[in-house]
Parts: structure tokens; sequence; C-alpha cells
């Protein structure tokens, strides 16, 4: 019965594995893997002289560690200020509300930013009326904001979502422990910061560690989506970089010896956090 | 209030968008519509069903949900299910296969050569194959039907069922709580995704999908070229739309299923998740 799927498995899954071979080739179309010309670690030498890649580097980690930084605090905050709402009709509608964002596609969430963002969008128009600006601001078309522009949008979208995982933890407390801090005088907030909190710290930890290992990987859609000719110089991510070059210029190795060091960096970093993090607090992913 | 000021936000945009789309293209130009339509007017959504590639576009993306998510979802609860028999020898190794795909995979240019490769280029399968199984949905399913007793698939076989009747009568009607979610998942995600589109399929009009659709008309930054690309059929039709109001209501268009079926499989998916997270 599982013959098929092991048959997919290694097709979809594993020959792409076989082809990080080419990262360490100069690959043309047409010939078997094994008849290609060797040339080791030129390609990531090639890489690490191309001042573009230094540019690519910086735009991701710049976008990454602005989306860690500001992306990763709410979702816990708002799953605790979910659990305190104690009228459950407005927890439900609070909470779907919330999640719809995640179930639309990168191309509709680009298409509502940018109607927002635009010179007579919403955005430029409470700006204005709070007489903060007294011309509208291009938001799109400004490198300065770009990176901005992308870290709101994740939020705005993934924020609901990711409270999720937080809210199941906060509901696995033992209810007791909260009964026994009413006993004691314990107010809201130090029922938050002496039980909630230390509750969901595994968890915490645990998705920390997830996104610290992903932060290479921040994708390219947001980017690509978002973008215009103006920002292009801030836009610029690795993925979009592989894209470029690997797909289209048929620069194939190279892009290859791209995306390989990509995800060594990114199993160095999830290995890395999550050893830490086992010597510093116990939890452990892998 | 804080919490409120977050629907607001999470829901302005949707509104604004849907208010725009209806309103009349010429009048919306004027700028200041909020929430409601100032001057209703179907003519925007007109516009766009008139414009053949898109009705194509529809099928494909019906169809590309449809197939993809049916396939995907009985393979995986197939797999599933075959990892959660103890009598399956192979079994740690190949769950191990499986799991370190979550971890790392070749990366874009191993498998888009792979694609061309298997003939997939330009072919509707190239929607439907490279995704069918996904690990992190493996977990989850199994671990539901690890909760499932024994003794129930033990009585069926003795009397005389084999694997695929116990997997289709006994197992998938068991898991119907985690099959919605990882339904859903993955209906949305056939539903979402157009880069494989603009990858695979980018120059072929028959394969065009939705999201690939409208991410055209948004990547055609300048105002005018938007028009250009959707009026070359017939000039006089710029002259009723706009391509902000053009945008707005292929906005609407593209997220309005997904929209319409949320709400109703909103209590399902919650439940999955939590049961994923506590688990694993």
């Amino acid at each position: 019965m599982i013959l098929p799927f092991l048959v997919w498995l290694i097709i979809f899954r594993y020959i792409p594995l076989w082809g990080w071979i080419m990262a360490f080739q100069d690959y043309k179309i047409g010939k078997p893997i094994f008849q290609q010309e060797w040339v080791w670690f030129k390609n990531f030498i090639d890489m690490f002289q191309d001042p573009e890649f230094y540019k690519v580097m910086k735009n991701t980690i710049a976008m990454s560690l602005m989306g860690l930084f500001f992306g990763f605090p709410l979702p816990i905050i708002l799953a605790i200020l979910i659990n305190e709402v104690k009228n459950n009709v407005y927890k439900r509608v609070v909470q779907t509300i919330s999640y719809l964002p995640h179930f639309v596609s990168w191309v509709i969430v680009a298409s509502l930013i940018s109607s927002m963002l635009s010179p007579d969008g919403v955005m430029n128009m409470i700006l204005k009326n709070l007489h903060i600006i007294k011309e509208p601001i291009l938001f799109l078309g400004e490198p300065k904001y770009f990176w901005w522009v992308v870290t709101f949008s994740d939020i705005w979208k993934e924020l609901g979502w990711n409270s999720i995982i937080f809210l199941a933890a906060i509901t696995s407390i033992n209810p007791e422990l909260y009964e026994a801090a009413t006993v004691d005088g314990a107010g809201r907030l130090k029922k938050i910061w002496h039980i909630t909190i230390p509750g969901i710290m595994p968890t915490v930890v645990l998705i920390l560690i997830m996104t610290i290992g992903n932060i290479i990987n921040i994708g390219f859609e947001k980017q690509f989506l978002l973008r215009t000719a103006a920002v292009r110089d801030v836009s610029d991510v690795l993925d979009l970089y592989i894209l470029q070059y690997g797909i289209g210029t048929f620069r194939f190795s190279f892009g290859t010896a791209a995306g390989l060091f990509k995800s060594v960096i990114s199993l160095t970093l999830l290995f890395t956090a999550n050893w830490i993090s086992k010597k510093t607090t116990g939890y452990r992913v892998v | 209030m804080l919490m409120l000021l977050l629907v607001i936000i999470t829901l302005y945009p949707f509104l604004y968008v849907l208010a725009v789309s209806l309103n009349d293209p010429f009048d919306a130009v004027k700028g200041g519509i909020t929430i409601f339509p100032r001057k209703f007017s179907w003519v925007n959504y007109k516009e766009i069903v008139s414009y053949p590639n898109i009705l194509h576009a529809t099928m494909i993306t019906v169809l590309r949900t449809v197939i993809g998510t049916i396939t995907s979802v009985l393979s995986t609860a197939m797999v599933a299910y075959v990892l959660s028999r103890k009598d399956f020898l192979a079994r740690k190794i190949v769950t191990a296969l499986f799991i370190i795909t979550m971890y790392v995979d070749g990366g874009m240019v191993p498998n888009y050569l792979l694609i061309r490769s298997l003939g997939l280029m330009n072919n509707f399968w190239v929607y439907i194959l490279p995704g069918m199984i996904s690990a992190f949905n493996i977990i989850l399913i199994r671990s539901f039907i690890d909760e499932i007793p024994d003794d129930v698939e033990e009585s069926a076989m003795i009397d005389g069922a084999n694997d695929l009747l116990i997997f289709f009568r006994i197992i998938l009607p068991l898991c119907l709580p985690v099959l919605a979610t990882v339904t859903l998942f993955s209906a949305v995600g056939n539903w979402n995704s157009w880069f494989d589109t603009y990858l695979y399929c980018g120059g072929n009009e028959k394969l065009s999908t939705l999201q690939y659709e409208l991410q055209k008309i948004l990547s055609n930054a300048s105002a005018s070229s938007t028009l250009d690309y959707y009026s070359n059929l017939d000039p006089n039709r710029t002259m009723r739309v706009t391509p902000q109001s053009l945008r707005m209501a292929m906005t609407v268009i593209v997220t309005l299923p997904i929209v319409c079926v949320y709400p109703f499989v909103q209590k399902y998916f919650i439940k999955g998740m939590t049961l994923g997270a506590v688990k694993s």
C-alpha cells in the first residue's frame, strides 16, 4: 500500500537533494549528472565575491530580524489578552476575525496593503487628519519604508494565527494554579506574570527555536509582490537572488550553490538555537 | 479595547476593497470611500467576467483545488495509516524519511530541473503531484489514528476485512475531525498558490490560475499598463473602468470563496491545531 508513496517520496523529495551535487559542478542541461564538469567550490567563491550577494544577505537578515523582534512577542501578548476575555461570544468573534488574514494569499494581501498605503489610501488620510504630514507619503515607492511595510504586512497577516499555539498552551495550564493564586490574593496582572507566562514558557522557547532556525528562509513572496521598481535595492532577498540567477539566467549550478548555502545556514541556526536552549532552559526541539 | 482595534485593523482593508469594487469606478477616483459604496455599480465585475481568460482561470483554479485537495488528503492519510501500523516492519525508517523532508529540501533550482525533466512544465499535473504528501499533515493525522484503539482494527480483520477496506471503512470515518483540518489547509493552499503557475506555467494562458491573474494585474505597477494588459482586446473598454477599480474587483473575486467557507470550518481547524500543538 505504501509503495507508490515511497516512489513519490524519492522522486519529489530526495532526487532534488541529489541535485545538490550540481552546486559543485558546472551544470549544463542535457548531460547526465556524472558527466558534468566538476568545479568544486568555484560557484561558492563566485557567490562570496559578488557584491550583489551581500546586498541580498543584508536585506534578508534585516527583514528577518525585524520580523522576529516585532512579530514574535505580539502573538504571545494577543494570546494572553484573548485569554483574559471572559465573554465567550466576544472572544470567538475576535479569534475568528484575527485568524482570517492567514487564509488569504500574499497576492491578495499585497493588493490590500498597496491600496491602504497608496497616496490617497487610508494610511495617508489618517496621518493627514492628525496633522502629522502635509503631503501624502509614497510608502511603496521609497526604499526607507520598504522593510517596515514588509514587516507590518506580515504581522497583519499572521498575528492571529500565530497566537493559536500560545492560546492552546494557556488552556493546558492547570486551573487549580489560578484558584490557589486567587486565594492568596493575587490580582490579574500578578496571575499573568506568575502563572500564565511561566506556564507557556516551554511553548515560547520551542517556537523561538523554530523561528530562529527559519530566519534565513524568509521567503520571497511578500518582497516579490510588494516591491516596486523604486525599492529594488532593499527588497531583493536570498530567494529572489536564487530565482533571478539560478533560473532566470540559467546559471543552475550557481543557483543550487546559493540554495545549499541557505540550507546549511538554516540547519546550523536551528541546531545552535536548540543546543543553547537545551543548555540554558532544558527545552529542545530536535 | 485593544482587541476592538485589532478587529477593525483586520477587517477594514477587506471592507474597503469590497466597497471600492462595488462603486462606480470614476466616482471612486475622487477618494473618500470608507466601507460603503457611494455610487453602487456592478460595472467592475461585469468587466472582469467578460474577459475570457478569467473564466478559464477560474475553472483551472477550481479544478486544481478539488483534485489537488482530494489526492493530497487521501494519500497523506494513507501514508499516515500505514505508518501507524505496528506490524509494518520498515515503520521507523520510512517515518524518518518523511520527517527529514520537513527540514531539508533540494531548493528552488534542483526542484525546477526535476519538474523540467519529468515533463511537468506547462502541464496541469504540476499543480497536483509535487505537493501531494505533506510530512506535517502525516504527523497530524497519525497522532489521531494512534488514539483509535487497536481492537477496532483487529476485530475488523477477524471479520475478514483487508487493509484497504479497514482504511476506507474504519480509519477514515473515525478521523473526520483531523481530516477536515487537513482538507482545509490543503484546499486553501491550492486555492492560494500562484508561484508554481509563475515558475512552471508562466507563459501558458491555458493553465493560468486566478491568483496568477491577480498577480499579473498587481505587478503591472504603472496604472496605464494594467489597463493595456486587460484592454488590448477592445480599446473601448478603457472608458468604463479604472485600473484601481478593476484590481479591487479582482481581489474580491479571489478572496470571496475563502471568506465564505472559512467561518464554517473554523471550529474544526482550531480543534485540529490544538491537538497537533499539544501532541508535538
